[in-house]
């Protein structure tokens, strides 16, 4: 019996900060949040009544989210695409040997260092004057207006800020992969005659099977997330035709004060992030056994 | 020339090209800054006619940058140093004790890791408002312990894993309680964990927007990044002024990253392979 006190007393000590912070901060709000789903809050009454799952119906019949929702992915696929095969191609380049290379890791991780409220006013800048200024200059007209005051071109401006921000961040993880990869095997292929395109292809690619893993969920876990930047770049518009799956939440809760409806939101987007994150995890982690 | 140091320089100067893309923006940036907003609206190339700081001095007051800075500074500080004492102790305990409630509340972590923010911000402000800690820094770091527990936990957890326990056998001999063998024996040796966490959440902290955007209300309490925000709303016209906030806002970073990238660097690559 003295030895179970004694067990009490040094979780509390040990874990007890730790499990109150955690469940009052992630656990109690995200169950909460659950329950939120079911009823008709509007976030200033008192009341709040149980509708059951009719927030969700609801949802389905709301072309601003499905809009938002399908934009999202859109945003995600490419953008995780060129991140990848960007990042991929520095940290090539980059642990091939050549001179400065630290001086280029470092100058192509500076994005990451800064929030997506600067990043993004800072592109909102480029945009809106360098690029236009240069194009008028040149005559080169796809760039001789704002890429912001157009739907589809602003669509592409948060893509390739999204790349530009987190292409550093994940060349990092290629390289401790490509560091990793042993020397020898590398040399025995060469012996063997293995041209560059197949080394990359049949030795380099598969054993760089685990830094694909990480990196593909960062960068989807990251802009399916994505808030700040899309709030300084594009603030959603021209004309809601940019605002992300966040953004629409953010609104939905807190301008528009639906906040059974906009928890039922998130949530949605919880589960799609869960199910594609898993989906994309087993699969590579597939890929890994077998190469 | 031989046809490898041909191929170098070809390698070499994709990616000078590629490091001047990512460069270019932030010197765009800092070249307008020193000008006036008719100087950038005629040519947003052109380079500052003359030497003038007046925009950041301008900028600095408007935006109350030594009262964001030294906010956003405290709370860095206090939520990094929570996340670090606390989850290290959870981790320690979690390791060397298999207790059923540690697996469960372990388990609880990990699994909790893939809730995205926006499935919790609702309730949270509305459950922390309804008790009346909204606008409080004091809570705004209280969550950022709860936000990192579960990666800090994690990353402890794995390193931990890896300590023989005759290191702290030895310190039990010499009667020594369990909290005071953490802190003299174990705690010393999970520096490189300590670092690659006080850099990955001292980043997201730092630069952290939505989750002070819903907690700090008065305008004397905000952040950088939400004074920047709030400023550059303000003075979307004033183009030189403008400039200047943001160079303001990314300075301390860039200071500290030239000073630590090495460390910078090495943190990043270990918490990216765990």
């Amino acid at each position: 019996m003295k030895s179970k006190a004694k067990n009490v007393v040094n979780y509390i000590i040990f874990a007890g900060i730790t499990t109150m912070v955690f469940l009052t901060v992630v656990i109690i709000p995200f169950l909460y949040g659950v329950y939120l789903t079911l009823t008709d809050w509007n976030g200033i009454e008192a009341t709040k009544k149980y509708i059951g799952i009719r927030n969700y119906i609801s949802i389905l019949n709301d072309s601003t989210f499905l809009y938002s929702f399908t934009l999202t992915l859109k945003y995600v696929f490419f953008s995780v695409l060129f991140i990848n095969l960007i990042a991929f191609l520095l940290a090539y380049l980059l642990t091939s040997g050549i001179k400065g290379q630290n001086v280029f890791r470092i100058a192509l991780f500076t994005p990451n260092l800064i929030g997506g409220i600067v990043l993004g006013f800072i592109w909102q800048f480029i945009f809106n004057n360098t690029l236009p200024y240069i194009g008028q200059k040149i005559g080169l007209g796809l760039i001789s207006n704002s890429w912001l005051a157009s739907p589809q071109k602003a669509f592409w401006a948060l893509v390739i800020v999204t790349v530009w921000q987190y292409s550093g961040y994940m060349m990092m993880i290629y390289i401790a992969g490509l560091v990793g990869i042993p020397q020898d095997i590398i040399e025995a292929s060469t012996i063997d005659g293995a041209g560059q395109l197949t080394r990359i292809t049949r030795i380099i690619l598969p054993l760089l099977a685990p830094s694909f893993t990480v990196s593909v969920f960062l960068s989807l876990q990251r802009s399916f997330m994505v808030y700040d930047l899309n709030l300084a770049l594009t603030k959603g518009g021209p004309f809601r035709s940019t605002e992300l799956v966040s953004m629409h939440v953010y609104s939905e809760a807190f301008l528009s004060q639906n906040y059974g409806i906009g928890q039922a939101k998130a949530i949605i987007l919880f589960i799609t992030v869960a199910i594609i994150t898993s989906i994309q995890v087993y699969l590579s982690k597939k890929a890994e056994v077998e190469a | 020339m031989s046809k490898k140091v041909y191929k170098d320089y070809i390698k070499f100067f994709i990616v000078f090209l590629i490091s001047l893309l990512y460069i270019l923006p932030f010197i765009a940036v800092i070249i307008n800054s020193f000008k006036t907003t008719n100087d950038i609206m005629a040519n947003p190339l052109s380079l500052p006619t003359k030497f003038s700081v007046s925009n950041y001095i301008k900028a600095a007051e408007k935006m109350t940058y030594l009262r964001g800075f030294l906010n956003t500074l405290i709370i860095t500080f206090f939520s990094i140093g929570g996340i670090v004492v606390f989850s290290a102790m959870t981790a320690y305990l979690f390791v060397r004790k298999k207790w059923k409630l540690n697996r469960l509340v372990f388990s609880l972590m990990i699994a909790s890791m893939i809730i995205p923010f926006q499935a919790i911000m609702i309730p949270l402000v509305k459950i922390y408002g309804t008790l009346n800690l909204l606008n409080n820094m004091w809570t705004l770091i209280y969550m950022y312990w709860g936000f990192g527990a579960a990666f800090a936990v994690f990353m402890y957890h794995g390193f931990i894993k890896g300590i023989p326990y005759e290191l702290e056998e030895a310190a039990y001999v010499e009667g020594a309680t369990e909290f005071q063998t953490f802190w003299k024996v174990v705690f010393p040796l999970l520096k490189p964990v300590t670092t690659t966490i006080v850099i990955l959440d001292g980043l997201w902290i730092w630069n952290d927007f939505l989750l002070p955007s819903l907690i700090l209300i008065s305008a004397e309490k905000r952040t950088l990044q939400l004074s920047t925000f709030y400023f550059y709303g303000t003075y979307t016209a004033d183009y030189g002024l403008a400039m200047a906030a943001l160079i303001l806002t990314i300075t301390p970073i860039i200071v500290v990253y030239l000073i630590l990238q090495k460390n910078i660097i090495n943190g990043i690559l270990k918490g990216a392979i765990k």
